[in-house]
């Protein structure tokens, strides 16, 4: 798809990022809502005065949203800003991604690289320090030469040795060099090989995250019965990543059996997209909607949806962002989420609404739930999971939203209690705005 | 007879080496190849001085070393701790934990010598 085709995603990020509701704004541009739908799905091309007037209510620069800086392009400028505490004006990150897009995508691109060599450089100081292959082959190495030095010694030293001592030690010496031939033979191809490693460094989750990412997460193959395992070897990943892949994959075609596609979009139509309600009329867990929900096609006219799934410890293990509520593989999600507060809630459906911090206060309506994993154990904590459906264009409600954050060092929330490190300098002054 | 040492390593080569070099210089030298029955040869013998390799098939140097301060019998027995690995912290916790003397392998025969004879008149 061109960049120019998804202005239509662009004008609806930005929308939501203003807090603006979607029929107010198509009232101020002079067309109907449902046009405004159909151009911020991508449907109907938008270009001339309606672009301008769309980039004016929505306070942005037009080329912003015709060629598009993505709010993930953003959070990386901002986070390579964070890398190197200075002098950056973290402020103006949207300004310069939008009057020099070429340089906002390096930026974001270098960001990117850096921390992936950076990766890199910790899988390989691990190596060195904690491999026990290379350890182990270090040690037969040191141990040859040591033995050879020491015999070599004693047959060159002042000592008298009666032939049998000489011809022991001789003999020694020659099984050390062999035994120190093969050790570094082994110890060099080990060290000449370090790319299969390397690509192993990558999280397993993003490699995994990214190839669904291609398909908006939906996997066509899956709901019309694809064999898992097909999918699984057309996909290309492999280590880690392609396990991680193959458990999502089967659990997508298990939920995909039990809830056919066709049925659950009209049933998420028909009931608004709250999972509570289409888990009742449909007969499946709320899990399982939570799950279906992130699944749907992205070119059918669903709202977008995100998930994201986190373990016991509180790591994000699987993650699907959605505009303005992109979530941080590193340096820690927020930890006010109520991802997290289900995790201490196990079983307890949570339905919150959240805002953002200023001066977007964007306000998602979130759904989360803590179940247990795995078979069930007497006498043995349960291992736990919980997942979170993200939902833009909450309802307007009467009662006040829950105060969240994306992660603390773009955050303008100063003086939250769960504030685990200071944000960017340029941030406090963002919420002051 | 001379004072016992008592070599606990598992490279032949490198038991061979020691003991002869230790044997031709007057101590009496015994040897044991396995860190899990290691402190049981040490409390049958009990040896005057130990050499003790720190990477041992079932139990490593340093749980042995631990185990070797902790008992009356051998609280003040000189240790001299023999690594393939010189790290400064593998260093640092063979001191902490009571070694006598820290030597890094590839070593010469004079060093060894040099220690046992030092270890041995303190």
């Amino acid at each position: 798809m061109s960049s120019q085709s998804l202005a239509g995603s662009r004008i609806r990020e930005k929308r939501l990022d203003r807090g603006l509701r979607q029929a107010a704004v198509a009232e101020t541009v002079g067309i109907s809502p449902s046009y405004l739908n159909l151009i911020e799905h991508n449907r109907r091309r938008i270009g001339g005065k309606l672009l301008a007037d769309l980039a004016r209510v929505l306070e942005v620069d037009t080329a912003l949203l015709a060629d598009g800086v993505d709010s993930e392009t953003l959070d990386q400028m901002r986070g390579a800003a964070a890398a190197i505490a200075g002098t950056a004006e973290v402020e103006r990150t949207e300004e310069l991604a939008a009057r020099y897009p070429g340089w906002g995508a390096l930026i974001a691109a270098q960001a990117r690289r850096i921390t992936a060599l950076e990766e890199k450089s910790r899988v390989l100081t691990d190596r060195i320090a904690y491999d026990p292959q290379l350890a182990g082959s270090l040690h037969e190495v040191i141990s040859a030469v040591s033995a050879i030095r020491s015999s070599a010694s004693i047959l060159v030293g002042p000592e008298d040795l009666d032939q049998d001592w000489q011809r022991r030690f001789h003999q020694n010496i020659y099984n050390d060099s062999l035994r120190l031939a093969d050790s570094s033979e082994a110890l060099i191809a080990y060290l000449e090989a370090p790319e299969a490693v390397l690509e192993q460094s990558g999280s397993p989750f993003e490699a995994v995250e990214s190839y669904l990412g291609q398909s908006g997460f939906h996997i066509a193959a899956l709901e019309h019965g694809a064999d898992p395992a097909t999918v699984l070897s057309d996909a290309g990943l492999q280590g880690a990543a392609e396990t991680v892949l193959s458990q999502i994959l089967h659990s997508y075609a298990a939920d995909a059996a039990a809830l056919p596609l066709a049925a659950f979009e009209k049933a998420c139509r028909k009931h608004h997209y709250d999972p509570a309600t289409i888990a009742q009329s449909t007969g499946v867990s709320l899990a399982m909607v939570m799950r279906r929900m992130a699944q749907l096609p992205p070119d059918q006219g669903h709202p977008p949806m995100g998930l994201v799934i986190c373990d016991a410890a509180g790591a994000l293990i699987f993650v699907k962002s959605v505009p303005g509520f992109s979530m941080p593989r590193s340096g820690g999600a927020c930890p006010l989420w109520p991802l997290f507060g289900a995790l201490s809630r196990p079983h307890q459906p949570i339905r919150l609404q959240v805002e953002m911090p200023a001066p977007n206060a964007t306000r998602f309506l979130c759904f989360a739930l803590a179940e247990p994993i795995g078979p069930a154990a007497f006498d043995a904590p349960p291992a736990l999971q919980s997942m979170m459906l993200v939902l833009p264009d909450a309802p307007e409600t009467d009662t006040a939203p829950h105060l969240v954050g994306l992660s603390c060092r773009i955050c303008a929330r100063m003086q939250c209690p769960s504030r685990r490190e200071p944000a960017l300098e340029g941030i406090s002054e963002q919420a002051e705005l | 007879m001379g004072k016992r040492v008592l070599l606990i390593e598992d490279e032949p080569n490198i038991i061979e080496a020691i003991s002869f070099i230790l044997s031709r210089d007057g101590w009496t030298v015994h040897t044991h190849e396995d860190g899990t029955s290691a402190m049981d040869k040490v409390l049958t013998l009990p040896p005057d001085m130990i050499i003790l390799d720190v990477m041992l098939p079932g139990r490593s140097g340093f749980d042995i070393l631990r185990d070797l301060r902790d008992n009356d019998l051998t609280r003040q027995t000189p240790v001299m701790m023999l690594t393939a690995r010189g790290q400064d912290k593998d260093r640092d916790l063979a001191m902490r934990l009571g070694a006598s003397l820290f030597m890094t392998k590839p070593f010469s025969n004079s060093e060894v010598r040099d220690h046992v004879r030092s270890l041995m008149e303190a």
